[in-house]
């Protein structure tokens, strides 16, 4: 196998450095930890992301706890009013950068390729930097409680002059700073990457509009982080150099405008909520067609919507600041975009309602959760077009009105979605079921829980509670409905003890349990045409795709009568995951190093500049290292990564075999 | 599966860089971080109109530019993406003498425009606009700044091309390294026409 006009290729018959830079080798590993931290394996990746999130949920759900707990009574003294500042803002922050964008990009990474027929993205070491980039970055943040005096205290939106040397003189909020930058270059990385995949890397016969509705929100999502970062990495920057070098961006004394950082923070903001929000909204336009038994209403509205969502999301990011003083053509304005943003949400929704609509319904732990989000999301959403409504908002803003709302969106349109996305795709991933009755208990006290937790904070808002008090008063009528919040919280830890609990014991279960075979939900895109779980190539050829749900017609014919009619066994028409010798890409040490530089030099910036040096060294050997590294490794005589596999045809696959002899990455 | 679109797949198995757009997946990844970078300069050009006038009763930027030398390095820096054009094409055509050749005066131009630039700083802060005096210098400093620094990097790419040309392993087959290279230099100067024109040559109102 030659390896032929690949970019910076070396001309052929050249050998390349095994070790470039003359330092790793590398890396062969098949298993144990040294495959995992040089894997460049889309799939590995996503889990890897899933575990990393998850482990921040656990984080950012603790600090939730101590919250809730410290305001389950009126005057209680349980967190001092700084260490409660230090929460929320830790909350918040871990669980919009550090949980829920992950696990997106969980799905992201493990489904895209798989949905459009790829064998991996378009950049797979690149892919590899996103996550290792992203988790150093998330480590760093979360090192300000140990070496950083604490962490930010400033609300996860970070207002200046707050959050200004003088009124947060501990590291905590350049840690945030730098925290956040770092992560934002994870996801700026992996936008341009998963960009250029759906774009590119599509099989044959995989238009655009025959691309799933996960696919395309995800798609959309990356637009949304490709734009929306390079803002808040401005505005992050301003406020590092003006708390490390004394610049004067924030500071109102020398004449700076402190709205700068609130429009630069909402211009990301705003669309940030749709990063949170869409890949959700595509988990359940899978899950909800699947367990209709119905293809989805409306395919082309649904993707028009989430584009429509998209380019609207940067109009409306003032509705955050109407009591900042922004002016009254800017408040009408605003007001006005944030009404027409929920058109295409509503369409969404009716579109959700109307596949439900007459299909035979299968309340499965999935469906279940996917119902959830439409509801609750609803609520989400409606509460938030009264934030439209500027005089009303007046009123609302800085209430716990307002975290009931953005709670409903977040927690109720994102994290339920993505749990349901979790059922749907875990005997996928991981090649057994996870346990459905556990699954509707978890469903129902997450479900109930958040309700509790989240219900009574409409009332409280209403009534005048401000948020991010550390305590409140007896007597004001706060007293019951904080109650019930800290309970339900509680009741939402216990449904995340009870999904551990099921991913433990559904494993431990399994093995006596029949394999689910390549398509157990009888669902409709290509990754349920390929073996349980994935085979590391994928496909094992590479998909003709004629239609939208191609799987799904490749099971089903509808007759002239419109009745659906069963044309051949999955397994009949599934791919046995059985290819030898496909050509994968080759596994790199070179992001985990380059990512591990960043903190690095972070910890330099806020501590010693030498550190800059080290982790720059670091960081800048480790680009070029990875430059002459070779896309792929000759040695193990794999291809060429940066296109379709195209040599998977079944004429071929003999051929590129024998000339691979040696390698073991195509799992028979 | 029909026949045509079997033939449509062989044809794309004998062509490793066919992809769905056409445009190779290096070329369309610096498309998009380019697009990124737009938002980017945006956020820091609008900060610096903003607080232009800023200056808390102290030299504000627009009082000391010296215009007619920052055009002549303007012009430095916009002749460096003609001599980029022209490695480009040389290398494309397999010349690979005068491609590096090209690259290097490509470099050097970058050089003096950052020269220039280093020159601009230091007098400006003798003249009392230090990166700390005012929110206008703050702004101004940090966005010429970032802009430098992009062609920092940039300078740092050609000569890494160039040495790669050096050793051989930059050859003509890989002259789209050189032209996704040449995307990036072109959009630093964009950026800098930009920037001359809305920041140095329109007048504070």
């Amino acid at each position: 196998m030659t390896i032929i006009d690949e970019p910076l290729a070396l001309e052929s018959g050249e050998t390349y450095a095994e070790k470039p830079l003359g330092i790793l080798t590398r890396p062969q590993a098949q298993g144990g930890w040294k495959d995992w931290v040089s894997t460049v394996d889309h799939k590995k990746i996503g889990i890897m992301y899933g575990v990393a999130a998850m482990f921040f949920f656990v984080v950012g759900g603790f600090e939730a706890l101590l919250i809730r707990t410290q305001l389950a009574f009126p005057d209680q003294g349980f967190l001092s009013a700084d260490l409660y500042n230090q929460i929320f803002t830790m909350h918040g922050v871990t669980m919009v950068f550090l949980f829920i964008m992950p696990l997106a990009a969980a799905f992201a990474n493990y489904l895209i390729p798989l949905q459009i027929g790829a064998r991996d993205v378009a950049f797979p070491r690149l892919n590899a930097l996103s996550f290792w980039v992203w988790l150093s970055g998330a480590i760093f943040l979360n090192t300000s409680w140990i070496v950083g005096g604490g962490g930010a205290n400033c609300g996860w939106f970070c207002y200046s002059p707050n959050s200004g040397i003088v009124f947060s003189p501990t590291h905590g909020v350049d840690f945030y700073a730098i925290g956040l930058l770092i992560t934002g270059i994870a996801s700026l990385v992996s936008a341009v990457n998963l960009i250029v995949t759906c774009l590119n890397m599509r099989a044959p016969g995989m238009d655009l509009m025959r691309m799933p509705v996960l696919t395309w929100m995800l798609l959309v999502t990356q637009f949304l982080l490709a734009f929306a970062l390079p803002v808040i990495t401005v505005a992050l920057l301003l406020l590092l150099f003006d708390r490390t070098f004394d610049s004067q961006f924030f500071d109102p004394d020398a004449g700076a405008d402190p709205l700068l950082w609130q429009h630069l923070f909402w211009i990301f903001g705003h669309p940030e909520v749709y990063i949170i929000i869409l890949p959700s909204f595509g988990i359940i336009s899978e899950i909800i067609p699947t367990f209709s038994r119905k293809p989805i209403f409306g395919y082309t509205a649904m993707v028009f919507s989430g584009i429509a969502i998209g380019f609207m999301g940067w109009g409306v990011w003032a509705h955050h600041m109407f009591v900042s003083g922004i002016g009254p053509i800017s408040v009408a304005a605003f007001s006005l975009a944030t009404m027409f943003i929920a058109v295409p949400t509503g369409v969404k929704i009716l579109n959700w309602l109307t596949t439900m609509w007459g299909g035979k319904l299968h309340f499965t732990t999935a469906m279940l959760f996917a119902t959830g989000t439409v509801a609750m999301f609803t609520i989400g959403g409606l509460s938030g077009v009264t934030h439209s409504l500027a005089p009303a908002d007046t009123q609302q803003t800085d209430t716990y009105y307002i975290v009931a709302h953005f709670h409903y969106v977040i927690f109720g349109g994102g994290v339920l979605g993505l749990f349901g996305g979790a059922y749907f795709w875990w005997p996928k991933v991981f090649g057994h079921f996870l346990n459905e009755r556990r699954g509707k208990i978890n469903f129902w006290a997450m479900l109930i829980g958040f309700n509790l937790t989240f219900g009574p904070m409409h009332v409280l808002g209403l009534q005048g509670m401000s948020r991010r008090i550390d305590t409140y008063s007896a007597g004001y009528g706060f007293d019951f409905w904080n109650l019930m919040s800290t309970l339900g919280s509680y009741l939402i830890a216990v449904s995340v003890v009870v999904f551990f609990y099921n991913v433990w014991k559904s494993k431990k279960e399994a093995v006596d349990l029949p394999p689910p075979g390549p398509d157990p939900w009888d669902a409709r895109s290509l990754e349920w045409s390929v073996p349980s779980p994935t085979p590391e190539h994928n496909f094992d050829e590479v998909p003709q795709v004629e239609s939208f749900d191609h799987w799904w017609f490749q099971k089903y014919e509808i007759d002239d009568d419109g009745k659906v009619v069963r044309i051949a066994e999955t397994e009949a028409v599934a791919q046995d995951g059985s290819a030898t010798g496909v050509h994968l890409p080759s596994p790199s040490f070179w992001p985990l190093v380059l990512a591990i530089g960043l903190p690095i030099i972070g910890y330099g910036i806020i501590f010693n500049l030498w550190l800059c040096v080290i982790g720059g060294l670091l960081t800048g050997g480790a680009i070029y290292a990875w430059v002459f590294e070779p896309v792929d490794d000759p040695n193990a005589g794999h291809g060429h990564d940066d296109h379709h596999e195209d040599e998977a045809g079944d004429d071929q696959l003999a051929g590129v075999g024998s000339g691979s002899a040696s390698d073991d990455e195509g799992e028979g | 599966m029909s026949t045509a679109t079997a033939t449509a797949d062989t044809h794309h198995d004998h062509d490793p860089h066919a992809t769905n757009t056409g445009i190779s997946n290096n070329k369309l990844a610096m498309w998009l971080f380019l697009s990124t970078e737009c938002l980017l300069f945006g956020a820091l050009i609008s900060t610096y109109l903003l607080y232009k006038t800023r200056g808390n009763g102290g030299v504000l930027p627009t009082d000391i530019f010296d215009i007619p030398f920052t055009s002549v390095s303007s012009f430095v820096l916009l002749m460096s993406s003609l001599t980029m054009v022209l490695a480009l094409s040389a290398v494309a055509r397999g010349e690979m003498d005068r491609g590096k050749a090209w690259l290097l005066v490509t470099a050097m131009l970058g050089g003096v425009f950052i020269g220039g630039q280093v020159y601009e700083f230091t007098s400006f802060y003798r003249e009392g606009l230090g990166y700390t005096s005012n929110p206008a210098a703050s702004a101004f400093y940090t966005l010429t700044g970032f802009h430098g620094v992009h062609v920092s990097l940039g300078i740092l790419m050609l000569m890494s091309l160039w040495v790669s040309a050096q050793q051989g392993k930059l050859t003509q087959k890989n002259s789209e390294t050189v032209e996704i290279v040449g995307l990036y230099w072109h959009f630093v100067d964009i950026v800098w026409i930009f920037i001359f024109t809305v920041i140095y040559l329109i007048p504070p109102a």
